[in-house]
């Protein structure tokens, strides 16, 4: 296992290293530039100045190495010196700007970081927390009124878009009931009870509404792989043994149901970090999802390309997660 | 009966009575046991056999209740063990006849045994279930199980998967878990039929060696009366979901009667040639009986029907010592069978 987490590492850098270099080039051969949002009236040598000042009249490759520099080495080191407090060389390197904002691109990330994952992941845990019950016992009662009311459940929870349940909730919750505020708070600091609570209630409706969403799709993979198991013969022979119906279902068929679910709900986290771009922008949360459409909208290119490789990065380390832990939950795989 | 093993007793240890078990299909019922009868002496090892399809594996899943319910319904009949009838008792007493009085071993053991956990905690569960044993003697006595199917070095193995023993050694395994608490009674649905002939003939003896140290009654599922004919004490034939012939193992062999035991025998090698022939040379499809027989199941593929095999069900007569049969073409032949038809 362990060589073959080594090997898979390796093999990851010349995986993203192609990566990096796709999105660099898609991104830097799109119109965007940084000098576009500036008034006509700036004299032009005044923009070729800025220009100048920002790199890009380098070559392209003398530009991506560069870029390369910053994201593998300036910006780890940076983020080491603010964990320990030490400085590494001189402490002044290079980071990666956003054109719009001119303060590093790792800085905006980590400011709407904690946002996307208390909304985003809070809905990824508890979709997952409330879908694996119901696929079970939607699949042990295959056909009962509990698993037709399941299935149109999710039928509904992933054919219908998440602004449309999310505008509903709002229309509801916020505007009629007035029990949760339509706008999440992002000033809002915990410090006592009551903020707490704030916290708790302005949460509710983003995650309700993306807790929906996964719970739909994890609830269906759950029921299909429970039903694959309990129609196995491991199944009748535990019954043959004279275990009890809890043991058999709980023990025997779930903990090999739960192997390809596990994986999937793996490989679905760098979604959570990617955001929920529609949800955040619903509700106003200024979370990562935010940040790329702003990034976008602003054509701020070393914003997007750095937000996107960040992206690519934890879809290829959670590929990889996702093989470990099959290898670990089923002993018939063995990697080395 | 001289056919018994010395020490057994004549009260049953196992009565199955008029069992029939129907399933529930999209095309409509599919009656696969019909009023199966049968007794199991303590002890005795008795050979079920008939061609795949004929409702064997139906047949011994209904004695526990193992089919899925639905679509599978029993629906007349009694199984009783030691004098109690298991198809009435609470779920709770069920699951003690499950894995404690009665064993059971299946076709498959590629794919009857769980693939997650290890084949130890798969055997200590019935013990720790059955037996109230803590985990630590449960784990003795696991191992002392596989040491006793023969596999070797047994306190090791325990910590092995499922798919790191080859399909013999998982059959044994099997077995070990069906004799963990020490059953009344072995069933065995075609434990060897997935394996290869000599692993088949490895399993046969391990079997029959069990059976003279635990002295456990026996039913032996299998398609081959090859088989049937070394280790069982009586043999019980079925087709179309009944009983057509039930006789001593000797009695079978020498005084077939039912044209259906005789055309199985027929199909069986000579003693020195190879098994491939077996039962493919019966022509024809034993039936998917959409309604209760009421006519002889086998009458279409018989080259003795007459008019009345195809108009009423033979029951099952005695025609000998301890010999029974259910057709009409033997009872004319032989002049037995029931009162009615020896008058006609
Ligand atoms: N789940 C089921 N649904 C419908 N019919 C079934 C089912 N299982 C078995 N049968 C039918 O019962 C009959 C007997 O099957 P089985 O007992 O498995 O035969 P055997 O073990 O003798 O080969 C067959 O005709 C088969 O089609
Ligand atoms: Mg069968």
């Amino acid at each position: 296992m362990l060589t073959f987490t080594i090997r898979r590492l390796l093999l990851a850098i010349p995986t993203l290293l192609a990566i990096s270099f796709i999105i660099f080039a898609i991104l830097d051969l799109s119109p965007g530039d940084p000098t576009s949002q500036i008034p006509l009236t700036v004299p032009p040598e005044v923009r070729e100045h800025i220009r100048t000042s920002l790199g890009l009249d380098e070559p392209f490759i003398v530009r991506y190495l560069l870029w390369l520099k910053q994201f593998f080495i300036n910006e780890p080191l940076n983020i080491l010196e603010e964990w320990t407090g030490y400085t590494f060389g001189d402490g002044d390197r290079l980071r990666i700007s956003s054109w719009a904002t001119r303060s590093p691109v790792v800085d905006l990330i980590v400011e709407r970081l904690p946002q996307t994952l208390w909304v985003v992941g809070m809905s990824y845990v508890v979709g997952a927390l409330i879908a694996i019950p119901i696929g079970v016992i939607s699949a042990y009662k295959q056909y009962s009124w509990f698993d037709q009311v399941g299935t149109f459940v999710s039928m509904i929870g992933f054919s219908v878009p998440t602004f449309f349940t999310g505008l509903l909730l709002i229309v509801i919750f916020a505007v009629n009931l007035q029990w949760l505020p339509s706008i999440y708070d992002t000033t809002l600091r915990v410090t006592d009870w009551s903020s707490f609570v704030a916290q708790i209630k302005q949460m509710i409706m983003p995650t309700m509404v993306l807790a929906l969403y996964n719970a739909s799709q994890i609830s269906r993979f759950m029921r299909a792989s429970m039903l694959d198991n309990l129609n196995q013969d491991y199944v009748r022979t535990a019954r043959a043994k004279g275990m009890k119906e809890k043991t058999v279902v709980l023990v025997h068929v779930l903990r090999n149901s739960l192997i390809p679910v596990v994986t999937v709900i793996a490989l679905g986290v760098p979604q959570v970090f990617g955001g929920a771009i529609i949800t955040e922008q619903i509700f106003k949360v200024n979370g990562l999802g935010q940040l790329l459409i702003i990034g976008i909208q602003g054509a701020d290119i070393p914003l997007v390309q750095t937000l996107t490789f960040i992206f690519a990065v934890l879809i290829v380390l959670f590929n990889l997660v996702a093989d470990i832990l099959y290898g670990v939950l089923d002993p018939r795989i063995r990697y080395d | 009966m001289k056919d018994l093993p010395a020490g057994a007793t004549t009260i049953p240890v196992l009565e199955v009575e008029n069992l029939s078990t129907v399933f529930a299909t999209q095309d409509g019922a599919v009656h696969a046991v019909n009023g199966v009868s049968f007794d199991l002496r303590p002890g005795e090892l008795l050979g079920v056999v008939g061609e795949s399809g004929s409702g064997k594996s139906v047949t011994m899943m209904s004695l526990l209740k193992l089919l899925p319910m639905p679509p599978a319904r029993i629906a007349s009949g009694s199984v009783k063990l030691g004098g109690r009838d298991i198809l009435t008792v609470s779920d709770a007493e069920l699951r003690e006849v499950r894995g404690g009085k009665v064993g059971f071993v299946f076709q498959d053991p590629m794919t009857s045994l769980n693939p997650v956990f290890t084949v130890g905690y798969q055997l200590m569960e019935p013990l720790r279930e059955h037996m109230g044993l803590s985990k630590a003697e449960a784990r003795r006595r696991a191992a002392e199980l596989l040491g006793l199917v023969g596999i070797p070095s047994p306190e090791k193995r325990l910590e092995d998967y499922p798919h790191q023993f080859s399909g013999g050694m998982r059959q044994r395994v099997m077995i070990a878990i069906a004799l963990a608490c020490d059953p009344q009674v072995l069933i065995a649905d075609e434990p060897t039929t997935a394996l290869d002939v000599t692993i088949q003939a490895q399993i046969l003896d391990l079997v029959k060696e069990l059976r003279e140290r635990l002295g456990m009654a026996i039913v032996w599922v299998t398609h081959d009366l090859g088989v049937v004919a070394g280790i069982a004490d009586r043999v019980m034939v079925m087709y179309g979901g009944q009983v057509v012939e039930q006789a001593g193992v000797h009695a079978l062999f020498e005084d077939p009667r039912h044209p259906y035991t005789r055309a199985l025998l027929e199909t069986l090698p000579d003693m020195d040639g190879g098994r491939s022939a077996r039962l493919r040379s019966i022509p024809g499809q034993p039936p998917v009986l959409r309604d209760v027989p009421t006519a002889c199941p086998f009458a279409p593929r018989c080259a003795h029907a007459f008019e009345q095999c195809h108009r009423a069900n033979p029951p099952l007569e005695p025609v000998g010592e301890g010999h029974l049969v259910s057709c009409w073409w033997d009872y004319a032949r032989t002049g037995t069978g029931p009162e009615e038809n020896t008058h006609a």
